[in-house]
């Protein structure tokens, strides 16, 4: 949810692709190990990038277990809390797709970086309107602090030390032809 | 790319890229409509007030909806039962509702250019529902979203637009947007609801068999019986002979063609039981998709915060 960034020094790659390749797998290997079997577990990512990783995260526990997991896709722009404090045109809306009920399903919601975890309580509020589930957990790549609401992850590919001016860029073999994380130095511009 | 107009009083000027945004915007809110609770929070807090100067049942339910599905409260005032039947001007009504602060006005009225009129008057979006015989943009958007999700595409489809095409404002705003979009126009109808001036706009049928023969999409359009004087059709039932799209006339389309209507359809005047009721016809799916595209609408009209009312104001 962060507005538009001018770079100041040149980005700094701080997880490359075989990195990110081990933080995934990781990752997978303790969403087996908490949820023995994966039974009722689905996955849903929020667009763009947690959609890019959570399918990541289904092929890793594929192979570990050999269960494909259902996988949904979740856009939060109708749930975000600063629509109404901005008055440039509001940003595009894409479409949610779960096509499965998750009544009574263990949920794991995956995202590229958590931040403030407003984008989380947005997802978490979109997620109720489609049912109950037994319970939701979240899965992330990147932590970065600075938090805004009382919101933890159950699984982190890595904690990374942030200061509030620089940005986190994830970037994703299949929308953007590499694995790696970089930061950036940036000025903030607009609500986050 | 992004629309980035303050209100939605028409079509015509309208961008491809514009146009593609809106289908692409109306196109994922229509899975909140399939789900078990139709309801987002996205507009909680705004007021959307309906000014509707003309009867309209599906159009102002549609509107109705599209908002109480984004938490948008949904005020409606119709000419009949306000101060216009006691003579108050429509400027003074449009300053009235304004003052109460709307966020967004949406309104039909049976004279053109009126919403347009509104629309310099008060500090909020417009979004014109329908202004006498000159556009009717969500019922457009609607139609190409439909046409889009059958066909998969607009461009280079061959639409024919049958019927009392004079009166129509759904004509005025599909001939925009489809020629926008890449289709080619067929219009089709009697000499004296079809005036030939209007050849610019596509090629002109006063034969329902050669209009409609080959076409991707046969676009019928009511008989607007309340916009006619009496010299416009002899009878009814011969209007009916020649230009009622049945089972025959539409088997003269392409194989896989489709059929759409705006509504309320006159069955049996302009088309046949059979042909509405058919595999073709995607009148159901329109209605489906009105709600789609004016949650679209409204989100991105209505969707913003208020400091822009101000900056519109000092535009």
């Amino acid at each position: 949810m962060s507005g538009p960034v001018k770079p100041v020094r040149p980005p700094r790659v701080v997880v490359d692709g075989k990195g990110v390749e081990r933080m995934l797998a990781r990752m997978a290997h303790e969403i087996v190990e908490r949820n023995p079997g994966v039974s009722d577990v689905v996955l849903v990512g929020i667009r763009s990038r947690g959609v890019d990783i959570a399918t990541r995260l289904a092929k890793n526990i594929a192979r570990i277990e050999g269960a494909e997991l259902p996988l949904g896709v979740i856009d939060i722009t109708l749930y975000r809390d600063d629509l109404s404090r901005s008055p440039q045109q509001p940003p595009e809306v894409k479409a949610t797709d779960i096509r499965f009920p998750i009544d009574d399903s263990h949920v794991v919601l995956v995202d590229d970086v958590l931040y403030t975890g407003r984008t989380i309580r947005a997802a978490l509020d979109a997620l109720m309107d489609f049912g109950r589930p037994r319970s939701v957990q979240l899965a992330v790549l990147i932590d970065r602090g600075h938090r805004e609401l009382p919101i933890r992850a159950d699984y982190v590919g890595k904690n990374l030390p942030t200061a509030p001016t620089e940005s986190v860029e994830v970037a994703i073999l299949d929308r953007d032809g590499l694995d790696q994380v970089t930061i950036v130095e940036a000025v903030e511009n607009g609500n986050r | 790319m992004t629309f980035n107009g303050n209100h939605l009083l028409g079509l015509e000027g309208m961008s491809r890229d514009e146009i593609e945004y809106l289908l692409d915007s109306a196109d994922s809110f229509r899975e909140i409509s399939e789900r078990e609770i139709k309801k987002v929070p996205t507009l909680r807090g705004k007021t959307v007030v309906g000014l509707f100067f003309e009867s309209s049942t599906r159009t102002r339910t549609s509107f109705e909806i599209a908002a109480k599905r984004l938490s948008a409260d949904f005020v409606s005032i119709s000419g009949s039962t306000s101060s216009v039947s006691k003579g108050e001007t429509l400027l003074d009504t449009a300053r009235n509702v304004a003052a109460m602060r709307p966020d967004c006005l949406v309104m039909r009225h049976p004279r053109s250019g009126a919403p347009h009129f509104l629309a310099r008057h008060v500090g909020c979006p417009v979004v014109n529902a329908g202004d006498g015989s000159h556009e009717h943009p969500t019922q457009a958007l609607l139609d190409l979203l439909t046409i889009r999700g059958v066909r998969g595409r607009i461009a280079g489809l061959e639409v024919a637009i049958v019927g009392d095409v004079l009166h129509s404002r759904v004509t005025r705003s599909n001939v925009h947007a489809l020629r926008t979009m890449g289709a080619r126009v067929r219009l089709v109808g009697p000499p004296t609801l079809l005036p030939s001036a209007l050849a610019e706009w596509g090629d002109i049928h006063h034969d329902l068999a050669s209009g409609v023969r080959g076409v991707d999409v046969v676009m019928m359009l009511r008989l607007q019986r309340e916009r006619q004087g009496a010299n416009f059709l002899p009878t009814l039932d011969e209007y009916s002979r020649y230009f009622c799209l049945t089972r025959e006339m539409l088997e003269l389309a392409k194989p896989n063609a489709i059929v759409l209507h705006p509504g309320p359809i006159n069955r049996g005047v302009e088309i046949s039981s059979e042909v509405a009721d058919g595999q073709a016809s995607m009148i159901l799916e329109q209605v489906a998709n009105g709600v789609a595209v004016r949650m679209a609408i409204l989100y991105l009209l209505a969707g913003r915060g208020r400091a822009s009312v101000e900056q519109r104001q000092a535009v």
